[in-house]
């Protein structure tokens, strides 16, 4: 189900938007480098920036057509806004920050104000100035208040970007609960591969304003680490799987991907939760046949699809069952073992990390395992 | 303290009062003006804004007879649509005071403005607020510091205002003769030193509760802010 559907034309700042694209439930990430101009469609369609022409459709409802001349103000849009910033009203508490939007904006009390504040975690926090907060609840409370305003879609630009890597830790099981029990739609800007990998299951990429690519998340993020070349730390691949086995004497479990098995340390798991893998090109090394006497547990059977040679290193994508794997080799490596497509061989996990492991309902407290290396 | 000292200072807190309860709102548009929005002839805006604070008060003073005395056109106007004269009454002394403390008033909100987040009228926005209801929930309670601040410079500035008033309104016991013009006449008397001491006793006594009324006022509105 299409839940915003945008096709505009506008300006940020001096270069040119020209942006078609649409998002359906979910987290739709709207990926891409800094400047890109993100951040200013996520503008134009909270209302707070106005496009040149085009289209700007959610949830049946037109928010803007330069064609009729329709362009609902931001306070009719139903739309709500976690900002980079938090942007909490310094003069009122947590509590009052919280409930604007139902004693300022006349919003319906339809979700209710204690399981918002249970499901963020802000029990304590309800009297206190938004100046006391630490950065983490100050983007917890960000998004209890959008939430509370009944959106039907909420756009969030960068929440994480202002906060250190432990905060962001903090925030993004609280994210994943939302995305999973609040229902809404989510529209999420980000330049961060980890944050997109973790949380979204489309990812529209962005760059000079127009939308280069988009599809699954998988998918997207499988296509960008192969072209962003053997240069990108970053480039790696998501896998999904389903846990089907545990052991708790080793305090390992079983996911099963399509064909193949990962085993994999951590507590958190239960048979039949949905688990989502983030795997690093440069964690993922080749061999022509399998090895014993090895500590890596994760050995693979593989299709090679495709190599990409740039200066001393090869970038190795490897067909999975119907996913796919990237592994950043030497390219004299590439030589020594004679890869071509089509080549059968074995890719050695080294290591592993989870993204994201859920059952119907998951655990906002879920903290993520790697795998044994 | 005596009868005519009493009337001199309720005449004075009169005259002051009345002035800035006139002025804050003019002077808070004006402020909101040049801090957001952009037009032709800001420049002239803020140039005639400050234009009191900068000129001698007795040009002030006479600009006002010419503009609102019994014979000018905006005094005319006054009186035609509103039945207020100002010419050698103490609401004549209100608007001398009023004009002469404007520039002070202004200043303050304007930075106050100038200061505040634009980000948090848009986040307000996308939770349901209107542009009204952001004025009165969000920008108004943040400019309150700076409009407390500039409403006691104001105040300190009205009640002691004298080179506008006596050139506007005359110096007119019990009608236009406030503190400062009170004390002025004393001293202009061989026997009035004394008397005037004693005006000069309270206009300190006066000048220094505002002080600590103003310093109580921002610690508990920046208290608040932060508890």
């Amino acid at each position: 189900m299409t839940v915003l559907d945008v096709d505009i034309k506008g300006l940020a700042g001096s270069f040119e938007i020209e942006t078609a694209f649409q998002a359906g439930a979910g987290v739709t990430a709207l990926f891409g480098p800094s400047g890109a101009g993100k951040s200013t469609l996520l503008k134009m369609i909270a209302g707070t920036a106005r496009p040149q022409s085009g289209r700007i459709v959610a949830g049946g409802r037109t928010l803007f057509d330069s064609a009729t001349g329709t362009n609902l103000p931001p306070e009719k849009r139903g739309i709500g806004f976690v900002f980079q910033d938090a942007r909490l009203f310094p003069h009122l508490s947590v509590r009052k920050n919280l409930t604007y939007a139902r004693w300022a904006g006349r919003r319906p009390v339809s979700r209710a104000f204690d399981e918002v504040v249970a499901l963020l975690g802000l029990e304590t926090r309800l009297d206190a100035a938004p100046a006391t907060l630490s950065g983490g609840e100050r983007q917890r409370v960000a998004i209890g208040r959008a939430l509370l305003a009944d959106p039907a879609l909420l756009l969030m630009d960068e929440p994480l970007s202002s906060l250190d890597k432990a905060r962001r830790n903090e925030i993004l099981p609280y994210l994943e609960a939302i995305r999973t029990e609040a229902g809404i739609p989510i529209l999420y800007v980000s330049h961060e591969t980890s944050e997109v990998a973790r949380l979204a299951d489309t990812v529209v990429l962005i760059e000079n304003g127009r939308v280069s690519d988009s599809g699954p998340a998988a998918t997207i993020l499988a296509r960008l680490g192969l072209s962003a070349g053997t240069a990108s730390e970053d480039a790696g691949v998501i896998l999904e799987g389903h846990v089907t086995e545990t052991d708790p004497a080793y305090h390992t479990a079983i996911i099963t991907l399509d064909e193949d098995r990962i085993e994999l340390t951590g507590d958190g798991f239960a048979v039949g939760m949905t688990v989502r893998l983030h795997v690093r090109a440069g964690d993922v090394a080749i061999a022509n046949a399998p090895h014993d006497g090895l500590s890596i547990r994760n050995q693979l059977l593989a299709t090679v699809e495709e190599i990409r040679r740039d200066g001393a290193f090869a970038m190795v994508a490897l067909a999975l069952g119907g996913q796919r794997l990237l592994a950043r080799i030497t390219a004299k490596s590439s030589d020594d073992l004679a890869l071509r497509p089509g080549t059968r061989v074995y890719a050695l996990l080294k290591a592993v990390s989870v993204e994201m492991a859920r059952l119907e309902r998951p655990d906002p407290r879920f903290t993520p395992a790697s795998s044994p290396r | 303290m005596g009868e005519t000292e009493l009337s001199i200072i309720l005449l004075s807190a009169r005259v002051a009062f009345t002035a800035i309860l006139c002025a804050l709102v003019p002077a808070f548009a004006v402020a909101w003006l040049l801090a957001r929005k952009e037009f032709t002839g800001k420049g002239i805006v803020q140039a005639l804004v400050t234009l009191p604070l900068v000129l001698p008060p007795v040009v002030t003073g006479y600009g006002l007879l010419i503009l609102f005395g019994s014979k000018g056109p905006l005094g005319k106007l006054f009186e035609t649509l509103f039945g207020i004269g100002f010419a050698f009454r103490w609401t004549g002394a209100a608007l001398a005071a009023g004009v002469m403390a404007f520039p002070l008033l202004v200043r303050p909100i304007r930075l106050s403005l100038e200061a505040m987040d634009r980000g948090y009228g848009e986040a307000a926005r996308t939770l349901g607020a209107s542009r009204l209801t952001v004025f009165f929930t969000i920008t108004l309670p943040l400019a309150l510091p700076g409009i407390i601040a500039g409403s006691v410079l104001g105040f300190a500035k009205a009640l002691g205002e004298f080179g506008a008033t006596i050139t506007f309104v005359s110096n007119i016991p019990g009608e236009t003769q406030t503190l400062s013009l009170a004390i002025y006449a004393l001293l202009q008397s061989p026997s009035g030193d004394a008397a005037a001491l004693r005006l000069i006793a309270i206009a300190v006594a006066l000048a220094l509760a505002a002080i600590v009324a103003s310093e109580y006022l921002a610690r508990k509105l920046t208290a608040k802010g932060r508890a």
